[in-house]
């Protein structure tokens, strides 16, 4: 469940993030319990689960915003919070709201003099932004004139300023149209290029799924799995459209996997990619005729529905 | 440093949003009344026709002139406490909070910066309405109160007050919930200080001590108080003020609050801006 993330104690180390059995409680209420992981530099780590699952309880703890009840966290090898890391930290928060009497510009402005931007960096670091999040033609309306999709692309604009080394995005696309989605999408992938680690706190699955590295499914507080997309997702498996199947057939196929029949298609479960050309050549050994070969994989959603599930069925037990 | 950005940020949005400008407007037809009120004052006579004493007139003038100056008082409580409890509620209930505090930026500076861009446009309130007036009476009835600078200090000083307590309130409470407290405590100080005046008259220890109480828990009516003292003539206080059957008078003061008392008042506003760092430091946004 933890890889790597056993207690090890803090330092300057490679870690954008690490946490050790963070826990925060409101009363009786858990928003999340024993929190362990890490976010190596450079890598975009999907945080995933459902509404109300502790996902921006994590980010507020990570970013001193809240405190904890329980447990330990450090950024950038600094405690959560530590006020100084916050300048190399960008957020954009799952409320995102900006000064509406500014205009987009002077909220950039704002922000790289409260991060401790040198002022001579200031013009670059503004006009860039804009540029990045499709704004420049607006830097100086008014932000309240904005509709919710500029606003949002407005703070990650904001995120984006004094070059910060970890960036921390809660539900960034929650108000962007697909074409927003998808340069939300390139402006994570330029961050990791530069080597910049992003957290990116979502329950948009098949956005995860495109750009993050590693991942973590949470779910009332408690991380369900967490890894890289590969473990997460499993091995995959191949499915096959055929007549002719004889038992030496079949037998070749059950040799590489777990079969089983859907609609007509022969399902092999468990199938490394480069088993699949021997397994096709056994099969037409067999005498079988092969009309169609399609690789099966899980979807991250199949795969967090079934977390979920298999959570709800163990709280109801 | 950022507590002076978050200052010129909040005096910023005051001028945006028009706040300044509609003050500005508003104190500037009041005063052009007012100027034209003792333009009449000043040349009114007694039913025989015959002139009134120069020192009757300038006791009525400086009357009328507290009045005022009341007025303005009035209107500088209620805008600083409009002004000041959504500063820090509305902000993190919208989110806007959210982004600010996630940068390299203390909570006390937050604080400090919203005290300072909050006291600021106080003071230049108070020294543009005080100056204009006082000038307008000049120029109508040449009466010139004994005490300009310390009426605009005294003035400027209840308006932080009030304003302090409001803005430690909006750290916890939501901007409306904060503004109607405020009010609230602002007028029972008041009524408190009035009370204390008349237990003062009548002999009555207890309401005199419970106005002295009321005096320390929230200083805006003694500070009020101070700058009546600095708008009396001098003959006045000394001659018809001998007395303490006036000080029941709301709009009469015998002497200025003590030194040890404009220490406890600044002791007080020190002690409310540190409850304020605290309170928000201990808040989860």
């Amino acid at each position: 469940m933890t890889p790597d993330g056993t207690a090890a104690p803090p330092s300057a180390d490679a870690a954008a993030v690490r946490t050790l059995e963070l826990t925060k409680h409101y009363g009786a209420s858990v928003a999340l319990s024993g929190l362990t992981m890490v976010v190596p530099r450079g890598e975009v780590f999907g945080f995933l689960g459902p509404n109300g699952s502790g996902k921006t309880t994590a980010v507020k703890l990570l970013l001193g915003l809240s405190r904890p009840t329980g447990g330990e966290a450090w950024v950038l090898g600094r405690p959560a919070g530590d006020r100084q890391t916050r300048s190399r930290v960008g957020y954009l928060p799952e409320l995102f709201r900006y000064q509406g009497w500014l205009s987009a510009a002077e909220v950039l402005g704002l922000h790289c003099r409260l991060a401790g931007v040198a002022r001579s960096e200031w013009p670059g670091q503004i006009s860039g932004a804009l540029s990045t999040v499709g704004l420049t033609d607006h830097a100086d309306a008014k932000v309240e004139t904005f509709s919710k999709g500029m606003q949002q692309r407005l703070g990650l604009g904001v995120a984006l300023l004094g070059n910060p080394e970890l960036v921390i995005l809660d539900e960034p696309t929650s108000a962007l149209d697909p074409v927003g989605r998808a340069d939300t999408r390139t402006i994570i992938r330029h961050l990791r290029e530069r080597g910049c680690a992003v957290f990116l706190n979502s329950h948009l699955l098949g956005e995860v799924e495109q750009i993050c590295d590693r991942a973590a499914v949470v779910a009332d507080g408690h991380v369900l799995a967490i890894g890289r997309l590969d473990e997460l997702l499993g091995r995959g498996g191949v499915r096959l459209r055929l007549t002719g199947l004889t038992d030496v057939g079949r037998a070749a196929l059950a040799r590489r996997g777990t079969l089983a029949e859907h609609d007509g298609w022969f399902v092999v479960d468990g199938v490394d990619a480069g088993a699949v050309p021997d397994l096709v050549a056994d099969v037409v050994a067999s005498g079988a005729r092969v009309y169609a070969v399609e690789p099966v994989r899980q979807t991250l959603e199949e795969r967090f529905l079934s977390l979920i599930e298999a959570e709800q069925a163990r709280w109801q037990r | 440093m950022a507590a002076l950005t978050l200052a010129r940020l909040t005096i910023r949005e005051a001028a945006r949003r028009k706040l300044l400008l509609a003050l500005a407007i508003l104190t500037l037809i009041v005063i052009g009344l007012t100027g034209w009120g003792f333009q009449h004052l000043s040349t009114i006579t007694n039913p025989d026709g015959s002139q009134i004493p120069a020192s009757e007139l300038r006791l009525a003038v400086s009357q009328v002139l507290v009045l005022v100056e009341f007025m303005f008082s009035g209107v500088l409580a209620l805008s600083a406490v409009v002004v000041a409890s959504p500063a820090i509620s509305s902000e993190i209930e919208s989110g806007v909070a959210l982004s600010m505090l996630a940068r390299p930026v203390s909570r006390y500076q937050v604080v400090l910066g919203k005290w300072l861009g909050l006291g600021a446009l106080i003071v230049i309130y108070v020294a543009a309405t005080t100056t204009l007036e006082l000038i307008v009476v000049r120029a109508t009835t040449a009466y010139v109160p004994p005490g300009p600078v310390g009426l605009a200090l005294y003035l400027s000083a209840e308006g932080i007050v009030i304003m302090s307590l409001t803005l430690l309130i909006s750290t916890r409470l939501s901007g409306m919930t904060a503004g109607v407290i405020s009010l609230v405590l602002f007028f029972l100080a008041w009524i408190g200080g009035i009370a204390g005046a008349i237990g003062q008259v009548f002999g009555s220890v207890g309401i005199k001590n419970a106005g002295t109480i009321s005096q320390l828990l929230l200083p805006t009516d003694a500070l009020w108080r101070g700058s009546v003292y600095e708008l009396e003539p001098v003959l006045y206080r000394d001659v018809l003020g001998a007395t303490t059957e006036r000080a029941g008078n709301p709009f009469f003061v015998q002497s200025p609050p003590s030194v040890a008392y404009l220490g406890w008042a600044a002791c007080w506003v020190v002690l409310i801006v540190s409850l304020t760092v605290w309170s928000l430091h201990r808040r989860e946004v």
